[in-house]
């Protein structure tokens, strides 16, 4: 009697023991991963980890269609672009050139035809790097943007990728700040979308004081977030350093336009001390120029 | 050609009176109006991932209509046992061939027709855009593709044994050419000897079906393809499925016909 139920017993015991496991677990699981807040969410429940693949995914299709359809496939990894900031960088100094030329560089990854069935199928798929702009047709790449953000909200570029072509390409700046606000949400800590909302308030609604407010703190979370020293050696220290100027110059930029040259020149020799710009020697003379201003006697208004 | 077209004829009215179409392109147009309802930031211009998601649900069902359609014509004959009056009549093994290919390609290109019909229709409604030139262009070479796959299926249907495993082994070979054909050179560069050959043997030999794939010419808004390299396209095409439909008749004209 006990032979013929025994494994029937063992299953309901190793039932049991599931069922406590999971329980116990439940409540512990969360706590595992830095990304805890998420866990309750319906893309959670449905995709689980996988949602971050698809996230990324979708992230590269917008990608994709920032070039036009011209974009290494896997088996040209090493063409791909490393991080975002082709997809929202103004080239407005002469060291973009430089970056822009290696970006060309990199993205050449057809070469010549390697045969004649190469040669030939060429004709079919798109050959030409282009970048999209003008015409309004940066819009295409929003719905990618959106669904990656919906899949995985604790991606921060996905955010500042979308609102930047939202406020600067296509005028859609509630748009642009109802989803920065939707990306702080979800990244309460993030320096990125803080400095993102800055330059919203500062450049699209030109009220100062929340720009500035907002640009202070990005600075915060970016310092309580890099306390130690970085270089440019790595990739993590490179995109720091490379965030802490975008922070630097916009409010260094913000008291200049206000007349607040000393601060002004402040934030740029912090620029230089941490050794956190590709022009040094331009700083420099900007710095120089502040200070020579500063010196300088306001003009009373005539007005 | 009078047989040929009869018979032809027959596979058409088989692909109307049989549900697979319609429940294919109903998926389609429904999957395709729920993403085009979709708000994104406020923007009705935005269409090109509506374009991008309907061509593929195209290339997929016309690979389900094409690949289901051919795999069972001469099996199912030959279960019925509807072959031997067929060819009682003055009807060869040559002729079942090429009726049954032509009344698939056919079948395939009217479905085409109602799904890029669909698509111009969805895609013009947004952006108030006909382009009409690329929408022949990628259907006439979608629709050729689609013969190279009727044909190899058609050779498929002779030499294996059921149905469902054709099929499958069919689409596993197609959805394999048209992801990794284009690369198979790139992949065999970096292999040493004799790896290399093999793969650049076997990049030789394949139909490059992914030629045919024209959908992000479309949904990044190229310009049309050169007419010359559609013809030479469609005459390599023509190579591809006349090799196998003569490959399907040599294994074809042998076989005995009761199951």
């Amino acid at each position: 009697m006990f032979r013929k139920s025994s494994p029937y017993l063992v299953l309901l015991l190793l039932l049991a023991l599931d069922f406590s496991l999971a329980t116990w677990l439940g409540s512990r699981a969360p706590t595992w991963t830095r990304r805890a807040d998420s866990a309750g969410d319906m893309m959670t429940v449905l995709f689980g980890d996988a949602r971050r693949m698809f996230a990324n995914h979708f992230f590269t299709e917008a990608d994709v269609y920032f070039h036009g359809g011209y974009y290494p496939s896997i088996f040209d990894q090493q063409a791909r672009p490393k991080d975002t900031a082709h997809m929202t960088e103004k080239h407005e100094d002469h060291d973009a050139d430089e970056a822009e030329h290696a970006h060309e560089k990199a993205m050449d990854f057809l070469g010549k035809p390697k045969d004649w069935v190469d040669a030939f199928g060429r004709n079919f798929f798109v050959t030409e790097h282009t970048h999209l702009g003008g015409g309004g047709v940066e819009r295409e790449i929003l719905p990618w943007l959106r669904i990656s953000a919906s899949l995985d909200p604790q991606r921060v570029d996905t955010y500042t990728v979308a609102a930047y072509w939202l406020r600067a390409h296509l005028g859609k700046v509630k748009e642009a700040e109802q989803f920065l606000r939707e990306g702080l949400r979800a990244n309460p800590d993030s320096s990125e979308i803080l400095f993102e909302l800055g330059k919203l308030y500062y450049e699209n609604h030109k009220d100062v004081s929340r720009a500035r407010n907002l640009l202070q703190l990005a600075l915060q979370k970016w310092t309580a977030k890099n306390p130690g020293n970085l270089t440019k050696q790595d990739d993590a220290g490179r995109a720091a350093l490379f965030q802490y100027e975008q922070i630097m110059t916009s409010l260094a930029r913000l008291e200049e336009d206000q007349g607040n040259y000393a601060q002004a020149a402040a934030y740029l020799e912090n620029l230089l001390s941490r050794d956190a710009t590709p022009n040094p020697d331009i700083i420099r003379k900007q710095i120089d120029e502040l200070k020579r201003k500063a010196k300088t006697p306001r003009q009373p208004d005539a007005s | 050609m009078n047989k040929i077209l009869a018979l032809a004829g027959v596979v058409i009215k088989e692909l109307y009176r049989r549900k697979d179409f319609y429940v294919l392109f109903v998926l389609t147009a429904l999957i395709t109006l729920v993403m085009g309802a979709a708000n994104f930031f406020n923007d009705d211009k935005i269409v090109r991932y509506l374009i991008e998601i309907c061509l593929l649900l195209i290339w997929i069902s016309a690979l389900v209509i094409a690949v289901g359609t051919a795999a069972r014509q001469i099996p199912s004959e030959r279960e019925q046992r509807t072959i031997f009056p067929l060819l009682a009549k003055p009807v060869t093994r040559a002729h079942l061939i090429v009726g049954k290919f032509l009344g698939c390609w056919l079948a395939c290109g009217i479905a085409l027709v109602v799904f890029y019909f669909f698509l111009a229709v969805v895609s013009g409604a947004r952006e108030h855009q006909w382009p009409v030139g690329h929408y022949f262009q990628a259907l006439w070479l979608q629709w050729m593709c689609l013969g190279v796959v009727i044909a190899l299926v058609l050779w498929g249907s002779v030499v294996f044994s059921a149905p469902s495993a054709n099929a499958t082994i069919c689409l596993i070979v197609v959805i394999g050419v048209l992801l990794l054909g284009r690369h198979l050179n790139v992949v065999a560069l970096r292999q040493p000897e004799p790896v290399n050959s093999i793969l650049y043997t076997i990049y030789f030999v394949i139909p490059h079906l992914e030629w045919f794939d024209v959908r992000d010419l479309i949904i990044h808004g190229q310009g049309l393809i050169g007419w010359t390299a559609v013809l030479l396209a469609s005459l390599y095409a023509a190579a591809y499925t006349g090799t196998f439909l003569l490959l399907t008749w040599l294994v074809f004209r042998r076989k005995a016909l009761n199951v």
